[in-house]
């Protein structure tokens, strides 16, 4: 009965979710009065992300509420006020200023979920700086590339990761001009410590006036061909990181959130930094990484009453049980919410069992840079759905058509591509440098996300695939291309192809197929070889989990490398009109 | 099997998930994930293949006593059939 929707009668609510109607809030609801609710700069001076999320919750007595509640990874347990959050991030800002950095330049973090992490990005944000996270466990290859398209003038990050990952980059990067160290005492050739920058900055900073569209944020996403596309945000983001986490996360001034997302995605900037601090929540902030058991221990011990999670996560908690989760007292709990893939039906479900409350799926990307389609506290969840969209958020199915044009699939349960009206605040404003491939994702005014999927007669909408090669694992969006590139470079490799395959906890996971030069005999060494490569240069979240070795790898006429054929045999699928597909290309 | 001979298979089946890893530099008392690139995936493939190879079933609620190589030997170890050791 898994498939059975949760219903949500005024009588099954325990609290009224600030949406107390999905279809008053959709009728009712305009940008402008969204906008409104936030502050704005004192003195008309604009909009900027860093005063809404910090500044204007600092003054007075409600500054002295905790903004973060960091747990260290060895016990340690600290609470960082909102004045304090502040007062660091001006300090940092001010010394981004001191170091000649501006208006537009991007600062670059490659660190884990550490308080650092914080006052680097709300000061990059004061400063008119854009901000670009990057995953931690990234290996040099595309820490090299995202700093090289995103030009880095300055990096923070700690003295570990500097020596692993980025010392032996520092020569190709010459825009990198300041890198900070996080908690080292060890002076390092060519960086300054974070600390002692900090200390001798300034904590009076006036934020300069913040056009709402000036550049704010830089995240990165993988492309099934090419190099990573650096997707631009501007300030004008936060209308929608606010809204959306009153509206899909039900999340007030009062609650403590906990986003166990790395900082190095989307969600842990939107979600994990911005939209908890944007509504003054106290954000609970986790360095070490997943254990269940200490999951369990903190959801009670902090009283997370708002928790917004990942499917891999969630599918691991199912898999040790529910005795577990028993042992703790999760009362606290008032609204768990997941992103990353698609949440299967029995995942939501055994939250409501095992948790006490069900899983609401919400869909959104990178480029969208917020939720966009939830299931709603207020509203019923359908699970394995994905959701409606939120209040402002115009969603559709559409077809491509062979002109380039676009039409619009009306009927209920059909396939097609899930697009969004062009225009909402946080949609991504270019790709660096890229204006050909942002374009190409539009249509006659509608954003085409590249997911597939089919809305229902009541308006859910539900995941299918994606339309291109893309690999979903694990809550990230991983590329082909730059794993194909990697393999590439082991010099046996004569060709790779890389798809994801189904599994169970990570939805995909990467396979690679590799065809080897003339005269190489595959065996175990050599498979252990370039694994070791792959992982070394990519990091273990990006690079392949499994790697396969074929004789050649089917191409089409033009020798693109056909990687939906590889899916197909590898799931057994009959391959279909190969003819078509060689001739497609 | 001697605390060595399980030593040895569990960073073979270490070598099999991560094989970049030195396993001369591993301090057995810390946490894989702390000292060497290895995220929770790599974890649970591990652990998948440790009990192929060794024979043992683990239950999923013992995961967390496999974190380290200290860890894995003294669960192994404890977990082998009186017979057999």
């Amino acid at each position: 009965m898994a498939r059975d929707r949760i219903s949500k009668s005024k009588g099954a609510l325990q609290h009224s979710p600030s949406m107390a109607s999905y279809e008053a809030a959709r009728r009712g609801f305009s940008w402008t009065e969204a906008r409104a609710a936030l502050d704005g700069l004192p003195g008309g001076r604009g909009l900027n992300i860093a005063h809404e999320a910090v500044d204007r919750h600092a003054k007075g007595p409600q500054g002295r509420r905790s903004a973060l509640c960091w747990l260290g990874k060895d016990g340690t347990r600290r609470e960082v006020s909102y004045a304090e959050l502040a007062a660091l991030s001006s300090r940092f800002a001010s010394a981004l200023r001191g170091l000649g950095v501006g208006k537009g330049d991007t600062v670059f973090s490659l660190l884990g979920r550490v308080p650092a992490l914080y006052v680097t990005a709300l000061g990059a944000l004061k400063n008119g700086s854009v901000f670009c996270p990057l995953f931690s466990a990234f290996g040099p290859e595309p820490i090299e590339s995202r700093m090289a398209i995103g030009e880095a003038r300055v990096l923070v990050t700690t003295p570990q990761l500097y020596a692993r990952k980025v010392r032996g980059l520092r020569d190709r990067l010459p825009a990198l001009e300041q890198v900070l160290l996080v908690g080292g005492d060890a002076a390092e050739a060519g960086c300054l410590g974070f600390e002692p920058v900090l200390e001798a900055a300034s904590e009076d900073f006036e934020i300069p006036p913040t056009d709402p569209e000036d550049r704010a944020l830089l995240h990165f996403t993988s492309g099934t061909t090419g190099r990573p596309k650096g997707a631009l945000h501007v300030h004008e983001a936060v209308v929608v990181h606010a809204a959306s986490a009153r509206l899909a996360l039900d999340l007030g001034p009062e609650d403590v959130y906990w986003c166990t997302a790395d900082p190095g995605w989307v969600t842990g900037t939107s979600y994990g930094i911005v939209a908890p601090l944007a509504v003054g929540a106290t954000l609970v902030v986790d360095e070490a990484e997943f254990e269940p058991e200490r999951w369990y221990r903190i959801l009670q011990d902090e009283k997370v009453r708002v928790w917004y999670t990942a499917p891999t996560a969630i599918r691991m908690l199912m898999k040790l049980g529910p005795n577990l989760p028993r042992r703790f007292d999760l009362s606290a709990l008032r609204f768990a919410a997941s992103v990353g893939e698609p949440l299967n039906p029995e995942a939501v479900v055994w939250g409501r069992d095992v948790l006490g409350r069900p899983f609401h799926d919400t869909w959104w990307q990178t480029e969208t840079g917020g939720i966009m389609l939830a299931n709603f506290a207020a509203a019923d969840i359908k699970p394995g759905s994905m959701g409606r969209p939120l209040p402002g958020i115009e969603a559709a199915i559409l077809r491509r058509r062979a002109d380039g044009g676009v039409e619009l699939v009306e009927e209920p349960g059909r396939e097609g591509e899930l697009a969004l009206k062009a225009g909402w605040p946080s949609m991504f404003r270019g790709y660096l440098g890229e204006e050909a491939r942002y374009r190409k994702c539009f249509a006659e005014g509608w954003y085409l996300s590249g997911d597939l999927a089919r809305r229902d007669e009541e308006g859910y909408f539900w995941f299918l695939g994606r339309a291109d090669d893309m690999i979903k694992s694990a809550g990230h969006l991983i590329g082909p291309f730059e794993v194909e590139s990697a393999l590439m470079e082991h010099p046996a490799v004569a060709e790779a192809g890389v798809i994801g395959k189904p599994d169970p906890v990570a939805m995909e996971t990467v396979k690679a197929f590799v065809a080897l030069k003339p005269g190489i005999r595959p065996d175990e060494a050599l498979r252990r070889e370039i694994l070791g490569l792959a992982r070394e240069r990519l990091g273990p979240a990006v690079a392949p989990r499994e790697i396969a070795f074929l004789d050649d790898l089917p191409k089409t006429r033009s020798g693109k490398i056909m990687r939906r054929l590889l899916k197909a045999r590898e799931l057994g699928l009959a391959e279909g009109d190969t003819s078509t597909l060689e001739s497609g290309a | 099997m001697s605390e060595a001979e399980i030593e040895a298979m569990v960073l073979e089946v270490l070598a099999q998930v991560a094989p970049n890893v030195d396993a001369a530099s591993l301090d057995p008392e810390v946490a894989f994930r702390d000292q060497i690139e290895f995220d929770s995936l790599d974890f649970l493939n591990f652990v998948i293949a440790l009990g192929e190879r060794s024979g043992i079933k683990i239950s999923e609620i013992d995961y967390p006593k496999l974190a380290s190589l200290r860890g894995c030997v003294g669960y192994l170890t404890a977990q082998q059939p009186a017979a057999a050791g």
